[in-house]
């Protein structure tokens, strides 16, 4: 109770300008997870520091508001029929034990090693993962869109190929994204470590996403909006312990849903009218720009540097979404014509 | 039919952003008491999410529906993916 006392006196105070510097954030980070199911989370976290909230309750404030902004994205999208409630649901709950396992890790990083080893640990962890998968995810959509396979279904890699062949019995279940039965033997440590991700840079859709795609062999569209499942689930379970201690600002989570709730709807909406490859596309693009700013390792830049990213993602979602609508009014137009 | 849809979604926008705008305000009105209350930990956890919940519902048919009275719904044919 003491510790709850101690943050209760950390609520900062709130001017117009931080609500609308909250809402504004909450709105564009809302439009990239609509689209990509993740991001977004990278920049709140320090958004939310640069206005004088302390490191732990600007992770738990976040976390807050992820799951209802989750939760709406994953019910629009499931209109669109892009989710799969089992898979969701399955890599959720793993990475909810992810989370909490990587959450020990940090604090026993930062008991051995100080804030130097943390933070060693966390730019380590991101540099990695962000050139790895960022790299992986960025090659194969410039591949798709110089191949002029756009339009093509996605195509199955050999690992999630072989993952779909294996027979582990009693393990086996039917998971409608992937239109096939896989072990969960093989679920389980992907949802492991989207929570341990989570839980060490924030954004665990940067492993999620990509690995429902390459390794399961699950479709961009239905990766990104079952990574939204997840988010939920692994939300509600870290905002519940932070809030046991007393660690979330219920006022700023409020203020971002504000926001997020209108992007994330508009992002769910802009899915319906791109092509998959642009799921991919969006992630590359924000990976490999939010790559930069942890190498530079300059405090304002890199916050700067992650700011564009998100507003690149941003940018390339609507961009994306007008042509869409374009060319269906186009087509509409032509059919009116054609009964003419 | 169009027409129909949008004056659903706008009457539908009208509620929810009223019912939306009164819990915003009576999240700040009663903001030292939501921060003292909501700041103790342990059962009163259940404060936060609850209320998260909630907002998400209210708000998030709100935005829903401003977007669709905006006339910015989703791609009818899947021509375009």
């Amino acid at each position: 109770m003491h510790d709850a006392v101690a943050v209760a006196t950390q609520f900062i105070g709130l001017s117009l300008g931080k609500v609308m510097y909250l809402f504004a954030m909450g709105f564009v980070g809302g439009l990239v997870s609509g689209f990509i199911g993740s991001g977004g989370a990278f920049v709140l976290t320090p958004g939310m520091m640069s206005i004088g909230v302390p490191g732990l309750m600007a992770v738990a404030t976040n976390m807050c508001h992820k799951f209802p902004k989750a939760l709406v994205g994953a019910l629009k999208r499931a209109k669109y029929g892009q989710v799969d409630v089992k898979l969701g649901i399955v890599l959720g709950v793993s990475a909810e034990a992810g989370v909490l396992y990587g959450a020990s890790v940090q604090e026993g990083i930062k008991k051995a090693y100080g804030d130097a080893g943390s933070n060693l640990y966390v730019s380590t962890a991101f540099v990695l993962v962000l050139a790895i998968v960022g790299g992986f995810v960025m090659r194969d959509a410039i591949k798709s869109y110089r191949a002029g396979t756009t339009n093509d279904e996605e195509k199955l890699t050999k690992i999630a190929r072989w993952v779909q062949s294996v027979n582990i019995p009693y393990t086996m279940v039917y998971f409608k994204a992937l239109n096939a039965r896989i072990s969960v033997l093989f679920t389980i440590p992907l949802g492991f470590a989207t929570g341990i991700l989570a839980a060490t840079i924030a954004v665990g859709g940067f492993v999620g996403v990509p690995s429902m795609m390459y390794v399961l062999g699950a479709p961009g569209l239905m990766a990104s909006a079952t990574e939204l499942v997840i988010a939920f689930v692994m939300g509600v379970g870290g905002s519940l312990k932070y809030a046991m201690h007393g660690m979330v600002d219920i006022r700023l989570a409020l203020i971002i849903l504000a926001g997020s709730l209108f992007g994330i709807q508009l992002g769910a909406i802009g899915t319906t009218y791109v092509r998959p490859y642009m799921i991919k596309m969006v992630m590359g693009v924000i990976m490999v720009t939010v790559l930069f700013s942890r190498l530079l390792m300059l405090p304002n830049t890199s916050f700067a540097i992650m700011i564009f990213a998100l507003g690149l993602g941003a940018f390339i979602v609507l961009k994306a979404m007008w042509q869409g609508r374009c060319e269906e009014r186009l087509r509409e137009r032509a059919a009116e014509l054609a009964v003419e | 039919m169009a027409t129909t849809t949008k004056n659903k979604a706008l009457v539908s926008a009208i509620i929810f952003g009223a019912l939306s705008i009164g819990l915003y305000a009576l999240l700040f009105v009663k903001e030292e008491l939501v921060n003292s209350t909501f700041g103790k930990g342990g059962i009163y956890a259940l404060l936060p999410i609850a209320t998260a919940f909630l907002f998400s519902f209210i708000h998030g048919n709100f935005t829903g529906s401003f977007w669709s009275a905006l006339g910015i719904e989703a791609a009818k044919s899947k021509g375009c993916k």
